[in-house]
């Protein structure tokens, strides 16, 4: 299916889930309402013309002191029997929730778990929903445009006292 | 945890994890209840760390990840960045990069091989496995100067042109492969103890594959037919004929004879295109994203402002982001590239094969015997550098 088929498909049939859509470089993307994304990545999946059957890939972006909310979530759909792929967004501020894909594929566990990791969004409905590439105790979330890339300062006695420590979990030890 | 069962830690430092790749599991005896895969211990912030480099020197970074298949991840990020900046790139770059990104698929099949079989106690094959990649090394090392981390592709085409004699180096290895793969299958695909140790082991249903986001020889062990070198071209795929292996059971027997044949439809694909190999440049003429030729910046205003502009500030794609994916040796690799206009890229994340499918080891492997998880790891085939990157 060309790319304008399949958005004016996906546009016709779940016009309710879909705030806007567009195509740019030939990926068709959706930016999909939060609370509908689970109703629509199930009828995308089920649904025997489109056959979006392999969730490949769940990301997020910070777009800090950019847009009003300040993340995007992008999931990126497939058609094993099609070929032809879709990407879905949702945007997000801090804090809020995006309900979890684990309930429609398996592999969006570990991928959620990721971006959990990575840039603190919660995940709702996650069985299990723990840091996955840093240590259990690490305080910060990495891929966040406000964590710094560069290392730390180490205290030494010249500069006691001057050095930011930090942060660390009380729970630790 | 039941009263019967007890935990088990294999790694993070265990020869059979190939890398630093723990493992929790939980036993009845010696039957897997449950077995929990942690990663992160080689977690470098490759991603983060892109975000701070030009998109030229991003590049070499992704050499770091699968560092079996160096060049199939500088692909996907080169073709990500072109795709952004709608570049063109001229045929001969292209099919230098199929002869090499295939040559990367036997490498790390030969690595996946050598191992997966000495985990299992077929010694000799890992140092039959390694004698022939080696050549294929020489190879990488011989076009771009390095043996691992080549960082060959530029956006756009090539770093370089191919050396004199590049043809008759690839005619060798086409030469002397499909015996040596003869030979590995000689010592394996027959033989009663590799069967007795793989046929049934690990094994997956393509529907439950499919759920769990596995590609590549994986899902194809399973018999589902996917190769996006088949489904989606890129790169001047469609160009050549080739088979995609399939397998019917899904275990680790079907994978091994999938990832074999796939090392020959490799040497079938590299063959067309050495014969087909077209003339003419090897990186794309526009002036804003590959750097004029050195002859020319010593003689003209133009390109020697250009050549400045271009090793000073590098390129700035438009604004936007797109998501591409090509066939990397273990499964689907996809970059998703954000950027903000200005020439460094605002957001880079890579779609991991070796992660997603590593987190679908407990299917695999529970109800087997604990012997069994160290031959269905290896049919896995994991590289730890690309899971925590």
């Amino acid at each position: 299916m060309l790319p304008e088929q399949l958005k004016s498909q996906i546009e016709k049939d779940c016009a309710d889930d879909i705030e806007s859509s567009a195509i740019y470089r030939g990926d068709v993307k959706f930016y999909v309402r939060k609370d509908r994304l689970i109703e629509l990545c199930r009828y995308l999946r089920d649904n025997q013309n489109l056959g979006f059957n392999f969730l490949s890939m769940i990301t997020a972006a910070d777009y800090l002191d950019k847009r009003e909310k300040r993340f995007e979530i992008i999931y990126s759909l497939y058609s094993i029997p099609y070929h032809h792929r879709v990407m879905l967004k949702i945007r997000i501020s801090e804090n809020e929730e995006v309900p979890s894909l684990t309930c429609l594929w398996d592999t969006a566990d570990w991928q959620e778990r990721e971006v959990y990791d990575m840039f603190g969004i919660k995940f709702t409905g996650h069985p299990n929903l723990r840091r996955i590439l840093m240590d259990d105790d690490w305080v910060g979330y990495p891929q966040r445009k406000d964590f710094p890339l560069t290392y730390e300062l180490p205290e030494f006695s010249h500069n006691r006292g001057n050095v930011q420590i930090r942060p660390t979990n009380p729970e630790r030890n | 945890m039941g009263d019967k069962t007890m935990i088990l830690n294999i790694g993070p430092q265990h020869p059979a994890t190939h890398g630093v790749l723990r493992i929790q599991i939980e036993l009845d005896g010696e039957v897997i209840v449950n077995a929990k895969p942690i990663v992160g211990y080689l977690h470098t912030g490759i991603e983060k760390t892109m975000e701070s480099k030009t998109y030229t020197q991003a590049l070499t970074m992704t050499d770091r990840m699968d560092y079996l298949a160096p060049m199939s991840n500088n692909l996907v990020y080169v073709m990500a960045v072109e795709k952004l900046m709608q570049v063109d790139v001229p045929l001969r770059a292209q099919y230098l990069r199929v002869i090499l990104t295939e040559l990367t698929r036997i490498n790390s099949h030969l690595v996946w091989l050598g191992t997966h079989a000495t985990d299992i106690g077929a010694m000799t094959l890992f140092l039959y496995c390694f004698r022939e990649r080696e050549k294929i090394l020489k190879i990488y090392e011989f076009v771009s100067g390095v043996r691992m981390m080549s960082s060959y592709f530029r956006v756009g085409g090539l770093a370089k042109d191919v050396p004199v004699g590049f043809d008759k180096r690839i005619k060798e290895i086409l030469d002397i492969m499909p015996n040596k793969i003869n030979e590995y299958e000689d010592l394996l695909t027959e033989n009663r103890i590799w069967k007795n140790r793989t046929v049934g082991v690990g094994k997956i249903s393509g529907e439950e594959a499919i759920k769990s986001g596995l590609s590549g020889p994986l899902l194809r062990g399973s018999g589902v037919n996917w190769d996006i070198r088949k489904a989606n071209p890129y790169s001047c795929y469609d160009h050549f004929e080739f088979d995609v292996p399939l397998g019917k059971n899904g275990d680790t027997y079907d994978r091994y004879k999938c990832r074999i044949e796939e090392m020959r439809q490799s040497l079938r694909i590299i063959r067309q295109a050495l014969e087909g190999l077209p003339e003419g440049p090897y990186i794309t003429e526009d002036r804003k994203i590959a750097p004029p030729p050195k002859e020319e910046v010593l003689k003209g205003m133009e390109q020697l402002i250009h050549h400045f502009k271009i090793w000073v500030d590098g390129f700035c794609p438009p604004e936007g982001d797109v998501y591409h994916s090509i066939e990397s040796p273990k499964g689907e690799i996809g970059c998703y590239l954000v950027s903000d206009g200005t020439k460094r890229p605002y957001r880079v994340h890579f779609r991991p094969p070796s992660f997603v499918n590593i987190s679908a080891l407990n299917k695999l492997a529970k109800g087997r015997m604990i012997s069994d998880l160290i031959a269905i790891i290896g049919s896995v085939d994991i590289v730890l550098g690309e899971i925590d990157r």
